[in-house]
């Protein structure tokens, strides 16, 4: 807001949500697990003993040690080390910061685009409505891995290209839920008053009806995101995602899968750990948006 | 004689639907003069509120303006393409809604909705619009406006609401609003404040008017000339004390007769026999002689022109009442 006239109100509003937010303990711990991965992926070159991408620092002799062993370098790999001597607990780390990179980002652009294309299809209807939500339909009726998997099979390798992936198989959830909601507001009369105090339509769209549909959207974002996140560590998982030199931690999972059978269980397990504990903080943190941010449910 | 600020001609709006063509609208003309304020009445789907959106060009697909013109302040309006349109919509053309819970965006705060108004038609300073919102919400009697212009819409009663959206539509000094039933979802003392300040506004501003509605009552308090229209046409046209106190058409002898405080305490209230026939499929003849008590072989044949009064009335019927008859 431009202006700093103070609006009680609105704060008020913004206070009550935060307080209906955290009256649900689960839905805390989430926010906490989250919070702390997300600080963690973001300051892991302060915390981790070991940058896995310096080749100089990786050591040969450190290969598969159990959790808790020295490394050559002297400290302990609390996690142990994986197939080529890198310290798994700083790989986690790191492997972090890629895996969020790509959910977060793939999920903003593929919002930006979906959000825009479904508020098209319900403004103007008829026959672009008609034509965006088929593709939509068709686009939702293909499993998304599999749309994944053919893209990058077609793009190549790379983070760039995985996030191209993911923002294709993720922009018609975004489309299909703001089209549904666009559509009810589209029928209310405060539209009708926009267009006749002679407002364009994309002024109508983006600042009039965009922001009445918004509270689906950040459910379905927060829902969306840890999809991201987990298809994204599917396809490196797969060995199509990402190169080993970006190790997301889908490839650390996918590079332990093979020393599973003799043993070595923590190379996958503990990527593995990672991974399910962010998506699971994701998915409590959307779980209670959901609670809170739909009007029915209201006590 | 002064220019008229609106003047609509045969105005035919129809909505192609699968069912067939519903003519919501068949041929309207009516003018309606600075500071005048013209009231439209007539029973739900009789057209008044397609005719209002006619004029504003907000009519959506199935529906389509077919044939006839509008013409603000003599320039002709229907042909215009949606650029051209949106340039008059809100400029000199505001519209105020029925529903004032639903008008206003209930994420938006007032000043957002009110600035944006202004700043769609003119390039001024964020600074000088809220000062021309504030001057505005003064202008229909809202208490301390610089500070009510910063609260969301679910602070507002009904009524302030209302407020609120007439002076949106005033915001540009339009030359003409229409009101689509602004005050029917108030209560009665709320209604009366509105009307009292809508006559004194209009008054001050030469902004002329078409209120559109179905209470008699509030077209007899504020309307200058009321036109009633029925099945998309209007039977009868005037002045509103010549319509309301000897009205010719049998429709509108029905209206009034239909008004509760007309007939004596207790007893069965009056009422037109029938419906309203279904738009798809008028008579060939006038739309209201299946329900008329003075029906004739000719209304059944076609349907009745317009005719003039020395008065300044205009009646559609084949067998009007005479002055004497309505008594």
């Amino acid at each position: 807001m431009s202006d700093v006239v103070a609006t009680p109100r609105a704060k008020g509003e913004f206070a009550r949500f935060v307080d209906r937010f955290l009256e649900d303990r689960v839905a805390v711990f989430g926010l906490g697990l989250i919070t702390l991965i997300v600080l963690l992926a973001v300051f892991a070159p302060l915390i981790a003993p070991q940058n896995p991408y310096d080749l100089a620092k990786v050591d040969i002799m450190d290969s598969r040690q159990p959790p808790g062993s020295k490394s050559m370098d002297g400290f302990t790999m609390w996690l142990g080390s994986d197939g080529v001597g890198r310290d798994l607990w700083s790989g986690i780390l790191y492997g972090l910061r890629i895996s969020l990179m790509v959910g977060l980002l793939s999920g903003l652009i593929a919002a930006t685009i979906g959000l825009c294309i479904g508020l098209i299809a319900a403004y103007f209807g008829g026959r672009i409505e008609n034509v965006i939500m088929r593709i939509v339909d068709l686009q939702l009726s293909l499993p998304s891995v599999l749309v994944a998997l053919i893209l990058v099979a077609l793009l190549g390798k790379g983070v760039d290209k995985i996030i191209i992936a993911l923002i294709v198989v993720q922009w018609a959830y975004y489309a299909r839920t703001v089209r549904g909601s666009a559509l009810v507001e589209r029928r209310k009369e405060y539209v009708e008053a926009a267009r006749s105090l002679g407002l364009s339509h994309t002024r109508t769209m983006l600042k009039h009806i965009l922001p009445n549909c918004l509270a689906p959207v950040i459910v379905i974002a927060t829902v969306q995101t840890a999809h991201a996140i987990s298809l994204e560590a599917t396809l490196s998982f797969l060995g199509v995602g990402l190169p080993q030199t970006e190790p997301s931690l889908g490839v650390l999972i996918s590079n332990g899968f093979q020393y599973m059978l003799s043993g070595k269980y923590w190379i996958s397990f503990f990527p593995g750990v990672a991974l399910l504990l962010t998506i699971v903080g994701i998915n409590l943190v959307g779980d209670r948006l959901r609670d809170v941010l739909n009007p029915r449910l209201e006590k | 004689m002064t220019q008229p600020v609106l003047e609509v001609e045969n105005l035919a709006t129809h909505f192609f639907t699968r069912d067939g063509v519903v003519k919501a609208v068949d041929g309207v003309s009516f003018k309606v003069g600075a500071g005048e304020v013209l009231g439209i009445v007539g029973e739900s789907g009789s057209g008044k509120s397609v005719t209002g959106f006619s004029i504003m060009g907000l009519i959506d697909p199935p529906g389509r303006v077919v044939s006839g013109s509008i013409r603000l302040a003599g320039e002709e309006i229907v042909a215009r393409d949606d650029e051209a349109m949106r340039k008059v919509r809100g400029k000199h053309l505001a519209m105020i809604f029925q529903d004032p819970m639903m008008t206003l965006n209930p994420v938006l705060r007032i000043d957002t909705q009110m600035i944006e108004a202004v700043l769609a038609h003119d390039k001024v300073s964020e600074q000088a619009a809220r000062e021309r919102c504030i001057e505005a919400l003064s202008m229909v009697g809202i208490p301390s406006p610089a500070e009510r212009l910063v609260a969301y819409p679910h602070q507002f009663s009904g009524g302030m609401r209302q407020r609120v959206a007439i002076a949106t539509a005033l915001l540009h000094r339009p030359k003409l609003i229409i009101a689509d039933e602004p005050t029917t979802a108030l209560d009665v003392t709320i209604q009366s404040q509105i009307l009292a300040e809508v006559q004194k506004l209009c008054a001050e501003t030469g902004t002329a008017m078409v209120w559109i509605t179905h209470d008699l009552s509030v077209v007899a308090g504020l309307a200058d000339r009321i036109a009633v229209m029925y099945a998309g046409r209007i039977v009868e046209e005037g002045n509103v004390s010549q319509v309301l106190d000897v009205p010719r058409h049998p429709y509108t002898r029905g209206l009034i007769g239909s008004v509760p405080s007309a007939n004596p305490l207790g007893a069965r209230l009056k009422q037109i026999p029938g419906s309203t026939p279904s738009l798809g499929r008028l008579p060939k003849g006038c739309s209201f002689e299946p329900r008329c008590a003075s029906a004739s072989e000719a209304c059944r044949a076609a349907k009745p022109d317009a005719t003039d009064y020395p008065d300044g009335s205009r009646v559609a019927c084949f067998n009007p009442y005479s002055l004497a008859r309505a008594s």
